[in-house]
């Protein structure tokens, strides 16, 4: 028998009940609904199926057995940081003075709210260099947005409209570009040298006074920091362009070196990331971001304020580009945001970043007799090495490496990304695996790139103990089935 | 050794030592200029606190708040109160829901990938739409995210939306619009606080835009947006409450091309505003259009009912600057809590949630105006929310400071001078004769004519 149940669709579970289990009998008058609404009345049940209790629990309980999690084992997936999340923030986050407040409630009866939040900005602020927060960008991506909104709203401030372009390096994540063309910009392109970080020249060229900004990653994707940042942000300076940090690799530098003092104008974080805040199979998350004085102004409404002893939202904001979502912000991940940064201090954040670099290190040392590593400069939070050696020598690829890595327990890293870098398996292990965790991981891709040699077929089959294997993804999306 | 740290410095020392690695030359990498020089912050204490203080230091924030529980609490304005079922918090407690990301490696991913499938199913056969995409941050950036699919779809860069959406998502939807060059032309509601007058000149539209129930509570007219829209051959946009579309005609009955909406309300709590979840539905034509995740149905290789991440050619990490969207992470966790809200509650849960709220609502409208005291601004049938304005001469901001002394928070104010509130099925009959027995006692005081 499979370890794993079959789970059909919750709609294939239906059984009989009346009304909610949940809520009290009505104890008012029941209107005629049907008088009352008129033409808008829909009559009858949704088309949901009723399902007992303990058929529901079982069915997600029995769905929840198919996923890989943190909680189980090593999850080195590059650029997102799979660290473990601290329980104690769960519970912070569900306080029920936390959890109860309502987004429209008056200043003055969620002063502990806004406290927090007035609080959290300040310790942003010190970690990045930074000198105000939003905290309304619910996610990284939206968290770019916002960044490069701050950037727009201050050349048009200024009535400088002839800046219609954004300068994104190759390597960077998908969601820079995206970010861009959403804020209205077009994006040039410049290329990476040969040693992975921003060719100079290639920057040189794509500067003018079209630039509105330059949207970077330091560490960037390859993990490799860029030792001339500080010159590349004075040359998108002096051509009147603002920088913009992507903090999706900030845990590779807590407390070592801080985007504001690189040059930089503002930066997001992705606390879902660095900050220890779960995942939770795709969100919620939340993007804060950071600018310095010169960009203050423009932040969306409301921010976090303090007059006299009082915490309040200020919406008075007569320059800020507006609002990106509702309410302050995802209160409820911001919690557990604090509740990491409190439990870490200045100390803590120094050694996460070390800890986050010394196991990518120690990890890429002990494979890099075994694997392809493109770029031999030292690497910080994650590395990317290949399996060109593999493709060549036995015809398995990356694909088929890292789907073996599943049969050895482990969720595998990203691959093909970045788009740089051929056949590319890009590993962040965090600064929260132990010594024995690492070696284990690094056993199991010793193992398999000997197998790759030996018996390829045990790659090619792979994996074998999941509860489905290599789903036909040209089917799903040639003829979509979306929904049951 | 800090805080959830599993190695000391001395171990990791030694760890790097033995591949030949000097720990105090880890990051040399960083140039001298570049390191970080500051050795006290203005608020980042050096040293970490213990568990038992964060404890301590945050319950004492939480209890600087007055919570909803404690209070009798009347505010919505797009954020609902509604009951969540104990096993909710239990089942997205798990580690394997909660600790996971995007769903990337489908072979180790299946539990939440069916849970999105899921997800996306509900919200068809709410909406009635035939698609349904992973979920999006909330109702105001989906709003937003629906005017530009329009556009896109369209190929035109103006947009009509209706004052009665809720002001963030119009706001919200301003500066999505303004970086993306699209024109808002924002319509003005009528005396009877609907949406009845549409553009009806040009062709030059991507979309018209209406919220129902809409900011006010007030339940709008779907087959009258629809005929305008299609009839100027524009798209027809309806950010709604799922709660409300177990009782109302639903978007895709109507007609309407793309629904969208923030789906808090399935027993989310409102923890302040957030996370909450928003949804978007669409006709199949617009499909390969829509911004987010998309999970579909397929097979594996011996033939097994499987699902994965689909039609990701729309999606940034492929497309890059021409992507539909720029969204990666979302709000996948409180997905699948209002998922298992909705298989928890069933059809019948549902209704009876949507029924008993529009009950209590419509039961404590009447006690409130019955006497004169307050009069309802719009008389047209609302859902669990309505705008009632106070006789001339009452202070609403004491009034509402006098109920916080009898452990009541009352309704938003809007404009100054009027109140909206908003009830669930989670208030008694006790409760509600107690708030208005308190309204009405407190705007006598007032001495208001």
């Amino acid at each position: 028998m499979s370890r794993y149940k079959d789970t059909p669709l919750i709609f294939e579970l239906e059984t009989c009940h009346e009304g909610s289990r949940y809520i009290r009998p009505l104890d008012v008058p029941k209107p005629d609904f049907a008088e009352w609404f008129g033409d808008a009345y829909r009559e009858g049940k949704p088309n949901i199926p009723d399902v007992d209790e303990i058929s529901v629990v079982r069915h997600f309980t029995n769905l929840s057995a198919k996923n890989y999690h943190v909680e189980v084992g090593t999850y080195p997936l590059g650029s997102c940081t799979m660290k473990y999340n601290p329980k104690v923030n769960e519970d912070m986050a569900a306080l029920t003075g936390f959890a109860a407040t309502h987004p429209m409630q008056p200043d003055e009866t969620v002063q502990g709210n806004l406290e927090l939040l007035y609080h959290l900005e300040k310790l942003l602020n010190d970690v990045t260099g930074m000198a105000a927060y939003t905290f309304q960008p619910a996610a990284g991506a939206h968290g770019e947005l916002a960044g490069i909104l701050l950037i727009r709203a201050y050349h048009e401030d200024r009535g400088d409209t002839k800046r219609d372009t954004i300068i994104v390096p190759d390597a960077a994540h998908g969601t820079n570009p995206a970010t861009a063309a959403m804020a209205g910009y077009k994006v040039r392109e410049i290329k990476s040298n040969e040693f992975g970080t921003v060719d100079l020249e290639s920057l040189e060229a794509a500067l003018g006074d079209d630039v509105a900004g330059l949207m970077l990653t330091n560490p960037n994707t390859l993990g490799l920091y860029d030792g001339n940042i500080e010159k590349i942000t004075r040359m998108v300076h002096d051509c009147g362009g603002l920088c913009y940090y992507d903090g999706a690799n900030l845990n590779a530098i807590l407390m070592h070196a801080r985007p504001g003092d690189m040059g930089f104008d503002c930066v997001h974080w992705n606390v879902h990331k660095t900050l220890s805040t779960p995942h939770g199979g795709g969100g919620p998350g939340a993007g804060p971001v950071g600018c310095n004085k010169l960009l203050e102004p423009y932040l969306p409404r409301p921010v976090v304020a303090k007059k006299d002893d009082m915490y309040y939202l200020d919406f008075d904001r007569p320059k800020s580009f507006g609002m990106i979502r509702s309410f302050v912000g995802t209160f409820g991940v911001l919690v557990r945001t604090y509740a990491y940064m409190l439990s870490n201090g200045a100390k803590g954040l120094y050694e996460v970043s070390e800890g986050a670099v010394a196991n990518s290190t120690y990890l890429r040392e002990r494979l890099k007799d075994y694997y392809n590593i493109p770029f031999d400069t030292p690497s910080m939070h994650e590395f990317v090495m290949t399996g060109e050696w593999q493709k060549k020598e036995s015809g398995c690829n990356t694909l088929d490496i890292v789907k073996r890595l599943i049969d050895y327990g482990f969720h595998p890293p990203t691959v093909y990304f970045p788009l740089v870098v051929q056949e590319a398996i890009m590993i962040e292990p965090t600064e929260t695996e132990t010594w024995r965790d690492l070696d284990a991981l690094a056993d199991a891709f010793i193992k398999i790139a000997e197998e790759a040699k030996e018996d390829p077929e045990l790659l090619k089959g792979a994996p074998r103990y999941t509860p489905i294997a290599r789903p036909d993804e040209t089917a799903a999306a040639r003829d979509p089935i979306l929904a049951g | 050794m800090y805080g959830y740290l599993p190695m000391g410095r001395e171990e990791r020392r030694r760890m790097l030592a033995s591949v030949g690695v000097d720990l105090d030359k880890l990051f040399d990498m960083i140039p001298e200029c570049d390191r970080c020089k500051v050795s006290e912050f203005e608020a980042l204490p050096a040293e970490g606190m213990k568990e038992l203080e964060v404890v301590e230091r945050i319950q004492a924030l939480a209890d600087k708040n007055l919570n909803t529980v404690d209070y009798d609490c009347y505010l919505g304005a797009g954020y609902y109160d509604h009951y969540q079922p104990a096993a909710v918090k239990h089942l997205i407690g798990r580690s394997e829901f909660l600790t996971s990301y995007t769903p990337y490696q489908a072979e180790i991913s299946q539990g939440t990938l069916q849970a999105y499938f899921e997800w996306q199913s509900y919200i068809t056969r709410l909406t009635g739409l035939p698609v349904a995409n992973a979920g999006l941050y909330d109702a105001a950036s989906g709003a937003a995210e629906a005017v530009l699919l329009a556009c896109r779809d369209k190929r035109r860069y103006k947009v009509f939306v209706s004052a009665g959406l809720h002001p963030e998502s119009l706001e919200t939807l301003q500066t999505y619009c303004h970086a993306a060059d699209i024109e808002v032309v924002v319509g003005e509601i009528d005396e009877n606080g609907q949406q009845t007058v549409y553009p009806d000149d040009s062709k030059e539209y991507a979309c018209f835009m209406i919220q129902s129930p809409n900011y006010f509570g007030i339940v709008e007219d779907l087959d009258l947006l629809v005929e305008k829209a299609h009839g100027v051959d524009a798209l027809a946009v309806v950010s709604s409450d799922p709660v409300s579309l177990a009782m109302l005609k639903r978007p895709g009955d109507a007609g309407v091309d793309i629904a969208i909406g923030e789906a808090q309300s399935l027993g989310i709590p409102t923890s302040y505003g957030g996370p909450g979840i928003g949804y978007m539905a669409v006709t199949n034509k617009l499909m390969r259009k829509m911004p987010g995740r998309i999970c579909g149905q397929t097979v594996d290789r011996d033939g097994k009912t499987c699902y994965v991440l689909t039609i990701q050619a729309r999606e940034q990490h492929i497309r890059r600057e021409r992507a539909t969207s720029n969204i990666c992470t979302s709000q996948a966790l409180m997905a699948t809590a209002a998922t298992i809200w909705l298989a928890l509650q069933g059809g019948s849960g549902l209704l009876d949630v949507a029924e008993q709220s529009a009950a209590k609502a419509i039961y404590l409208q009447k006690k409130l105006t019955e006497k004169g005291h307050f009069r309802l601004v719009y008389d047209k049938p609302y859902f669990r929310e309505f705008l009632i304005e106070a006789k001339e001469g009452v202070d609403l901001e004491k009034l509402n400071k006098d109920l916080l002394e009898e452990n009541i928070i009352g309704g938003l104010i809007v404009d100054g001078s009027k109140l909206l509130i908003a009830v669930t099925e989670k208030k008694t009959k006790e409760q509600l004769d107690r708030y208005a027995e308190a309204m009405l006692r407190l705007c006598d005081a007032q001495g208001g004519k």
